[in-house]
């Protein structure tokens, strides 16, 4: 990346400082402080409105913020360094600490008249710069490794639900990022279509040096798979822990609270 | 008898001539047309006031005046500025500056029929908002509009006649010249009107022909 910039190895992959969010008079998220660890896998639960789906849009950029600093590998994401100081980023910072970062989201967003491989070479060509071949090369093998391997000429209407998450896994991991946000990813989908997009997602972290954020309403998986986990409650992080402590021995009362509600309706 | 034979099969050969010069201004100004209103929609759509509003009064500037007025001050104005066009480029000018307002309405709702989604899955991949727009808004926003700017096409296509206006040899004015030189008006002006008919239907089975194609391919 950038060669002024030290590489700051004691930082983690990503950090929240103090930042804000609101809509109008609104807030949705209350100066929160969150750092990611490299390689971390936090998975961020909550009731709806708590502000957990606008963690991981801010961090891509989809939401600005209103007040703090989004630090991502060492450097700031929404902000620069200029003059000694820290100033709002301009579009050329922001592309390219961005790059660092790749998202899923709930409802795919697939490019519907491109095929799944035109979905995954589409930004490696434009973005990255490679060849057809080269980026051909990698996404093949990436949808491969998503167990699409033949199914790389189907448009997304021909695919399933299932299917079609996995082709925009992949189509993100085509970027190489470093940080791996879900938004929901499974929330869309059929019952029997989740296991499919969730063992991609076990593969993910167990075969690759992934820092991975995500929004999740299986609690199961987020127990399973999860280094820690965040409970989120009117724009604040109620609790945080590990997935024993936090599904075993919940101590703040929300939280006792939102996990009956969700393994009561299980 | 009103209709004469022999006089319609001797000036059916200038007449058709003069429809060459009317297809031609009506291809030249709606290619100007469908150029112009995605650069009118873009440009409206810009984050930059000083882009977006500027662009948004000129757009309803040229779609609120007549094309008559617009087709006399290109030609007999713009000369007065150094600018001498003749008929024909004026025309098709006109023609193409006035359809591609109506254009550029059609775009801008195909353009905001594109799901959110796709715009936050370009950010998500980095793309530029150059290949952005070129690689995953506009293919996605021209075929379900295709039908309406076809509309324009014949639309345009029929209002080729007030290029008559500024002497362009087109149909309408043949049929004008013709009739004055016999004074027989009937048969120029039924051949003109007819061509009009039979052109304007083979365009909409054409343009329904294309919408079935862009369905399959684009079926979701």
């Amino acid at each position: 990346m950038t060669s002024n910039d030290t590489p700051a190895e004691d930082m983690p992959m990503v950090r929240f400082d103090g930042v804000t969010k609101r809509y109008g008079p609104l807030t949705v998220l209350d100066e929160l402080q969150l750092d990611i660890a490299r390689n971390e896998k936090v998975a961020i639960i909550g009731p709806s409105g708590s502000g957990k789906t606008t963690v991981l849009r801010m961090l891509m950029t989809l939401e600005r913020i209103d007040e703090g600093v989004i630090w991502v590998d060492g450097e700031p994401l929404t902000h620069m360094h200029r003059n000694g100081a820290l100033a709002p980023a301009d579009t050329a910072h922001l592309r390219r600490v961005r790059g660092k970062i790749g998202m899923v989201f709930q409802h795919f967003n697939l490019f519907p008249h491109m095929t799944a491989l035109g979905n995954c070479i589409e930004a490696p060509r434009r973005v990255l710069g490679l060849s057809a071949a080269e980026a051909e090369a990698r996404a093949v093998e990436l949808l491969d490794m998503v167990g699409l391997g033949d199914k790389v000429q189907h448009y997304p209407a021909q695919l399933s639900g299932g299917q079609q998450q996995r082709v925009a896994i992949a189509r993100a991991l085509a970027m190489r990022p470093k940080v791996m946000l879900f938004d929901e990813v499974t929330s869309a989908l059929d019952p029997e279509l989740v296991g499919e997009v969730l063992q991609v997602i076990r593969t993910l972290g167990s075969e690759h040096d992934l820092t991975m954020l995500m929004v999740t309403h299986q609690m199961g998986f987020a127990k399973e798979f999860a280094d820690r986990v965040c409970f989120f409650y009117a724009g604040k992080i109620a609790e945080q822990n590990t997935p024993d402590a936090i599904f075993g021995d919940p101590q703040n009362e929300r939280t006792k609270q939102f996990l009956r509600a969700v393994l009561d309706a299980v | 008898m009103i209709w004469d034979w022999g006089y319609t099969f001797e000036i059916l050969p200038v007449l058709a001539k003069a429809s060459i010069v009317t297809i031609e201004a009506t291809l030249l100004g709606f290619v100007l047309a469908a150029v112009l209103g995605l650069v009118f929609a873009i440009l409206r759509m810009s984050d930059n006031p000083y882009i977006g509003i500027p662009t948004a009064g000129i757009v309803e500037f040229i779609r609120s005046t007549p094309l008559l007025i617009q087709i006399f001050f290109i030609y007999f104005v713009f000369p007065e500025f150094g600018v001498t066009l003749n008929a024909l480029t004026a025309g098709v000018i006109a023609l193409g500056l006035h359809y591609g307002t109506y254009c550029s309405e059609v775009y801008r709702a195909g353009i905001e029929g594109v799901p959110r989604g796709q715009w936050e899955a370009a950010t998500a991949l980095n793309l530029s908002p150059y290949d952005t727009f070129k690689d995953i808004i506009i293919p996605q926003a021209i075929p379900p509009v295709v039908p309406a700017l076809g509309n324009y096409l014949v639309a345009l296509f029929k209002e080729t006649p007030l290029l008559s206006a500024i002497a362009v040899l087109e149909l309408m004015q043949t049929a004008k010249i013709l009739g004055s030189q016999t004074f027989r008006y009937t048969e120029p002006i039924t051949l003109v009107g007819l061509f009009f008919l039979v052109m304007s239907l083979v365009s909409a089975a054409a343009i329904r022909a294309l919408e079935r194609h862009l369905d399959r391919r684009y079926a979701r």
